[in-house]
């Protein structure tokens, strides 16, 4: 395949890109977000030293594998249950539909991207509610790649849960197309093993009119780097962006979500929680929102919220706005970054509740309003009771 | 027949200007069903006899006892105080977020009790209680104080009072920032416990208006950290006409 290298900052020369922001030679503004270089093909990256803006939050040494290193490009071993509307399939790497969501911006997606066999197609059709689960587990210790398209054809419905359990490591992208007046919700489930490391880049592209609940839940695993990007491409789309995660001691969790306003009159709503108990305890949000000079009436919010329950965390909370439009309905950000109020403990204890259980009450409310709006009663009830047991340090 | 003693209570709290002595030896016995009217100017240490009965961390005992039925309070945590029949209405309840009221009287309630209610008089139970302090239906489902009014906040303090049915409550400035309708209401609340519960109230305040409607079988006034005067309830009658000057003028003489 053919580099699709995209080069826009005039600064940016091959074999250079990604170094000069930090580099020794001249100050180099920080780029537009819309201008970061992209590729589908590894070798355009230099080698990750952990010092780029895309890598320098990450342990990158803790994937080099992933980033540098030869991966497995078959299919992954996939559970999913035959569900009305929503059909399975693998395609070929030249299918057209790949590469219309997104290309990647780091050496992770650049290598996945560069080495996946085949990409499994979940595609939606029809205008009835489905659910469907489409689970990996399992997918050993050996570094592997995958390419997940999910199609959601115009003026469909559909749910899909991405879930992940087990042993991985694991370098993949996922497109997302929202069809033209479709409504589609997609959560990406991490509940891996305690050793697996997990880095998705997960691109979507948003139709006319159409609506996009887009979920991340980080639970499980060493590393779980989940990168949603947006792109509000037609007049009227919607993308709600969620995202829940519960780093214990030892474990990062990051996310990095970039929204897309180009086009007239799109909306996006941006809501990441996340809790932080025990020594190492990691997260990283960056919450990146461009609205282009063509999206006249963006509507655009994104928050970020941690709690941090113990003493030995870390939680980094970095929201961007860039706005080359002066015609918009309204555009903001917030990120709180707090300990564990007392008082709360002090009040719910006061009325006979154990610590332990105002704990988890207190923890669990932070969290809720996530959960609440994922908006399948199943699923919520599964988070709720994976939050319990994280609570408990299960 | 229960009973709560406060004997000889030395309380400190630590500022930012090091530590300060708040009570300075208060000594008062509660019996069941009596009601107990602690009136005092700003700072005199009413709210930290409060705090300290229930044991709030940043309230320090230097020095006294407070028992229940012969039990020793200071050595027992929060929870366990609740758990044993106290109560502290708050002045500023806090807000918890994503937790219902529904959930969370549902849990104080079992805590309290040691197991779950049973579900059809607890709902019963609730539903009564929301009625009689006027409490629309939708506060159930809503989260505990968050974007609650401040005589909504008042009003669910006395809701969990009526629900949780303590021995011994602490009411803490209930009445401040409340009109008189909601005076009333929450009013007629604790009356409505007291005579369910044969409850023993400690009634604290600023003002003598909320005695026009929860009659003191005592008044005490505080002032520096100690007991003043008290009295019965003409005691109150007469902070009505003549405030508190009079205390402090004996109390910055005494200096």
């Amino acid at each position: 395949m053919t580099s699709t290298a995209q080069r826009s900052s005039p600064l940016a020369t091959p074999g250079q890109h990604g170094l000069v922001a930090h580099s020794d030679g001249p100050f180099v503004p920080v780029q537009t977000r819309s201008e970061r270089f992209r590729s589908v093909n590894v070798d355009d990256f230099e080698p990750v030293n952990g010092r780029e803006h895309e890598w320098k939050l990450s342990p990158v040494a803790a994937f080099a594998d992933l980033t540098g290193g030869e991966l497995d490009g078959s299919r992954l071993p996939i559970e999913a249950a035959d569900v009305a509307g929503v059909a399975l399939s693998y395609i070929a790497r030249d299918d057209d539909r790949i590469g219309t969501a997104g290309t990647p911006e780091d050496r992770a997606s650049a290598n996945a991207w560069s080495a996946f066999d085949e990409a499994l197609l979940v595609s939606i059709t029809g205008e009835d509610e489905k659910v469907a689960f489409v689970t990996r587990t399992a997918l050993g210790d050996a570094p592997r790649a995958a390419h997940t398209v999910i199609e959601a054809a115009p003026n469909s419905r559909g749910f899909v849960v991405l879930a992940g359990s087990g042993s991985a490591r694991l370098s993949e992208n996922v497109e997302i197309l929202v069809g033209d007046g479709a409504s589609l919700t997609v959560v990406s489930l991490q509940e891996w093993d305690d050793e697996a490391v997990h880095l998705s880049s997960q691109f979507a592209r948003l139709g006319r009119d159409s609506y996009l609940k887009h979920i991340v839940v980080s639970l499980g695993g060493k590393v779980v780097r989940v990168n949603p990007s947006t792109h509000l491409a037609e007049q009227g789309a919607d993308i709600e962006s969620l995202g829940l995660y519960f780093a214990d001691a030892g474990q990062h969790l990051e996310q990095q979500v970039f929204v897309h306003h180009d086009a007239p009159h799109t909306k996006s709503r941006v809501t990441y929680k996340g809790a932080l108990q025990g020594t190492g305890a990691r997260t990283v949000w960056i919450g990146d929102v461009l609205i282009g000079n063509a999206a006249v009436g963006t509507d655009s919010y994104e928050q970020n919220r941690n709690l941090v329950l113990t003493e030995g965390t870390r939680a980094d909370s970095i929201p961007n706005l860039e706005i080359e439009t002066g015609d918009i309905e309204g555009a903001g950000h917030a990120s709180a970054t707090g300990r564990f109020d007392d008082e709360q403990l002090f009040y719910l204890m006061a009325r006979g509740i154990r610590e332990d259980e105002a704990r988890r009450l207190v923890v669990r409310g932070f969290l809720t309003d996530i959960v609440q709006k994922i908006g399948s009663a199943d699923l919520e009830a599964r988070l709720t009771a994976a939050i319990e047991a994280e609570l408990e340090g299960r | 027949m229960s009973v709560l003693e406060i004997k000889n209570l030395h309380v400190n709290v630590e500022t930012d200007q090091g530590t300060r002595e708040i009570l300075r030896g208060v000594d008062l016995v509660i019996n069941e069903g009596e009601i107990h009217a602690i009136m005092g100017p700003n700072g005199s240490g009413k709210s930290t006899l409060a705090y300290t009965i229930a044991g709030h961390p940043k309230y320090t005992v230097v020095d006294g006892e407070i028992l229940l039925d012969g039990e020793n309070v200071l050595e027992m945590s929060v929870d366990e105080r609740a758990r044993v029949g106290l109560f502290l209405a708050m002045q500023y309840p806090v807000e918890i977020p994503g937790v219902t009221v529904t959930n969370f009287l549902r849990t104080a309630k079992t805590a309290i009790d040691g197991e779950a209610p049973s579900v059809r008089s607890w709902v019963k139970d609730v539903r009564e209680s929301m009625k009689n302090l006027k409490m629309d239906s939708a506060f159930a489902e809503r989260n505990v104080n968050e974007g609650f009014s401040g005589g909504e906040k008042k009003r669910n303090e006395i809701l969990q009072l009526e629900l949780l049915k303590p021995k011994f409550a602490v009411l803490d400035e209930t009445d401040s920032g409340l009109d008189v309708d909601a005076l009333k209401i929450v009013s007629e609340g604790v009356n409505r416990a007291k005579a369910n519960t044969g409850l023993g109230v400690l009634l604290i305040t600023h003002y003598t208006r909320i005695l026009r409607y929860i009659k003191p079988d005592f008044v005490h006034v505080f002032v520096a950290g100690r007991i003043a005067e008290q009295g019965g309830p003409e005691l109150a009658d007469r902070l009505e006409e003549e405030g508190y000057d009079r205390y402090q003028v004996a109390e910055s003489a005494a200096e």
